[in-house]
């Protein structure tokens, strides 16, 4: 086991944080930071990152996305993994640069190797670090939703279901359609606000429900969609990104939550 | 068709806001996804052929020329006559012209997207042709004068008691006390008033799911039968069929047909699959005098060389928008026009005209969905994307998001800068937030606002308070 630590000691992670955990939800930054600890990584957090250039990628502004794609790129090249607490992002970084620069024959050989250490967070615990169980400890009942680029562009679906079951005093209750999409789809829930709206609705529903105490997701975006939806419609339910919960740091109070 | 496209967002609204739409449109979540899902576990070899499936859709669309003119030899071969239209306004010609020379007064027709695509009905009916549908679905939408909102359920946006109203007003030489309550009721009604028309009609219009090159026939699936007595019964049968739905060989149809309805419907295959190969020879029991195909380009052919040449693999299951949020929420007369949900945003843009089309690729949240059901894996996301960058480029998205957009990625490139204004916004947000740590109404976020709160900030960027939490622990 030592030696297993040891070498996991060698392991360099680059945590790209993303914009709105950045901006928005700091203790997200925390718990990935804890968890890649715990799992025996060496975590840096390269100040030059932004975002990953995603609102600018889906408006179809390819040239924005490309200068801050290379940026992003340059920050990170010196860890063995890029990892981020969202498949959104993750996935923006390991399939859509790809496609940013196939017709770019500068940067389209580091964009693709790039590409190839990026990692979304549960499933970089769980894949890669083949970490079975998390340390902590929360009391209470969750309910998971499967945000959408994580569960199809990346295969996020059983990595959080399996860590979360190993914190202790905690129960996952699934709710109805967990894999349909929340409404969120960036800058989609303010351009078309109404059909966003219903979606959520629907969502906000389901997640009523399942009966649970807490809403856990593994994007920050999807999260505050959802949590601004229920908080509007005055629900007791704990909104919070799955690593606050897989790191057992939820003395902060949750998303949209007092 | 009139093309309602650009008030995409207003009919959106109305159709969040029509509570009859809304009902009929829990069952396209209820109905098509489960049976699709419940097909597809139950057959072992279903991705593969996904994989078939699309692998015989590209090799057609690279030797799509090749294979076009094959299947006109193998008709004409067999005394049917092809006829090429590179416009709408062509293919209705064409329909005219043999309508007149053969003396056609009533036209019965099977379901057929391309007649809605080249707005045939209308057509006919300026040129004094009856033309009568004879799918039921589209029977009650013509009844009703309204397009269809649906690529195989064309009535779907409608609740039972508007099909019930729609046959009282136009069945009136049926009693009045007739049970009217059951579904089964209904299509009994229809289909003694179709028996009728499709004994009496001259000419019988079809499209087709594919045309097969090495024997020149055309096929349709359906569920009703109604197809079968369109195309046998009348004088003259006419397929309008777009180019795209050749297919070399019997083989790959037969491989194609089987992840069809499994998609659509949930069905392993359709009730009818029928193949109609020219018109009735000697000794035929049955069939038209005359059969002719013809083949619609309407901008299909400047799609091949184009990042959009995927979406011609589109066999029109249905199952894209049976599984898109945005469709559930608004169904399909929101698009404005012909083909609705995913396939729409993209097809519609390619076929009228970005300019016209411009919201469809942009009301999706990518979520995914539609490409991870489509038989033949066509990268739906991706193509409405590349219409947003088409978008961007001619300057078609409106001036302010482009304006904010630059402004943001001006920040986005400048990390330093950046950082100090999101320490700014973040802190500025979350005493707006205040105790209750959310914000009801942010100017320039109203689009948010309306419909939820926004959570606010928790104070202080995370890579600010990460680095200031090292170098203390240093020091």
């Amino acid at each position: 086991m030592t030696a297993d630590r040891e070498t996991r000691e060698q392991v360099q992670v680059g945590l790209f944080v993303t914009c709105l955990v950045d901006l928005f939800r700091p203790t997200v930054g925390f718990a990935s930071v804890k968890l890649l600890e715990d799992a025996g990584c060496q975590v840096h957090v390269p100040k030059a990152q932004t975002c990953c250039g995603q609102p600018a990628w889906n408006s179809g502004d390819r040239k924005s996305t490309k200068g801050i794609a290379e940026r992003v790129i340059a920050a990170f090249e010196p860890f063995d993994y890029v990892v981020a607490p969202s498949g959104s992002c993750a996935g923006m970084l390991s399939h859509h640069y790809r496609e940013l620069f196939d017709r770019d024959e500068q940067w389209r050989e580091r964009a693709n190797r790039f590409a190839d250490k990026v990692h979304e967070l549960t499933s970089f615990l769980t894949d890669v670090l083949g970490v079975e169980a998390v340390a902590a400890k929360v009391r209470g009942t969750a309910t998971y939703h499967d945000s959408c680029a994580g569960l199809r562009e990346l295969g996020v679906r059983e990595q959080p279901r399996k860590l979360l079951a190993g914190v202790k005093g905690l129960k996952l209750k699934e709710m109805k359609d967990a894999h349909v999409c929340c409404g969120f789809g960036g800058t989609f829930a303010v351009k078309y606000s109404d059909i966003s709206n219903a979606i959520v609705t629907e969502k906000a529903d389901n997640i009523d429900n399942a009966k649970a105490r807490m809403l856990l997701a593994g994007d920050l975006g999807c999260l505050m969609n959802m949590a601004g939806k229920l908080k509007r419609d005055g629900s007791a339910v704990e909104v919070r990104h799955v690593a606050e919960v897989l790191a057992g740091m939820v003395d902060q109070p949750p998303i949209g939550g007092e | 068709m009139e093309i309602k496209s650009p008030q995409f967002k207003s009919r959106a609204s109305a159709a969040l806001e029509n509570e009859q739409l809304q009902s009929a449109l829990t069952h396209v979540r209820s109905n098509f996804i489960d049976k699709r899902a419940k097909a597809a576990r139950e057959l072992p070899e279903f991705e593969a052929l996904r994989d078939a499936a699309r692998d015989i859709k590209n090799h057609t669309l690279e030797h799509l020329d090749a294979y076009l003119e094959i299947f006109e030899a193998k008709v004409t071969e067999g005394g049917g006559h092809v006829h090429w239209a590179q416009t709408a306004t062509d293919a209705r010609g064409i329909v005219l012209d043999i309508c007149r020379r053969r003396n056609v007064k009533t036209v019965t027709k099977g379901k057929s997207m391309i007649a809605e695509e080249i707005g045939l009905n209308e057509f006919l009916e300026a040129n004094e042709i009856t033309p009568v549908e004879t799918d039921l679905g589209e029977y009650i939408i013509q009844l009703r004068r309204e397009p269809p909102s649906h690529i195989i359920a064309p009535a779907v946006h409608l609740t039972m008691e508007q099909v019930r109203d729609g046959f009282r007003e136009a069945h009136t030489h049926l009693p009045d006390s007739r049970p009217m309550d059951e579904p089964e009721n209904l299509l009994r009604e229809a289909r003694g008033v179709l028996r009728e028309k499709f004994l009496g009609a001259d000419m019988g219009i079809t499209g087709a799911n594919f045309l097969v090159a090495e024997t020149g026939t055309s096929i349709i699936v359906t569920n009703e039968g109604n197809g079968d007595l369109t195309q046998l019964l009348p004088r003259v049968h006419v397929v309008i069929a777009s180019i795209e739905k050749v297919l070399p060989t019997l083989e790959d149809m037969s491989q194609i047909v089987r992840v069809l309805a499994r998609s659509a419907t949930g069905q392993e295959m359709s009730v009818y699959t029928t193949l109609s190969t020219g018109p009735k020879r000697p000794g035929d029991p049955d069939g038209p005098e005359e059969f002719h195909v013809i083949l619609l380009d309407n901008g299909r052919s400047s799609m091949l060389g184009s990042e959009f040449r995927d979406v011609l693999r589109c066999i029109r299951c249905g199952a894209c928008m049976n599984h898109c949020p945005v469709y559930h929420a608004v169904g399909g007369h929101a698009y404005g026009w012909v083909y609705p949900g995913p396939v729409g945003a993209v097809l519609t843009p390619s076929l009228i005209g970005v300019d016209q089309a411009g919201h469809l690729p942009n009301a999706s949240t990518f979520c995914g969905r539609c490409e991870a059901v489509c038989p033949v894996r066509i990268p739906l996301p991706k193509m409405m994307r590349h219409w947003r960058e088409r978008e961007f480029e001619r300057q078609l998205s409106p001036a302010g998001q482009r304006r904010n957009l630059k402004l943001w990625a001006w920040f986005a490139r400048r990390p330093f800068i950046y950082r100090l204004a999101t320490g700014v916004a973040s802190r500025a947000l979350a005493m707006w937030g205040g105790r209750r740590r959310r914000i009801g109404w942010l100017p320039m976020a109203d689009g948010w606002t309306a419909h939820r709160d926004l959570p606010a900030p928790q104070g202080g960027t995370f890579i600010a308070r990460y680095h200031r939490q090292r170098r203390r622990r240093r020091s």
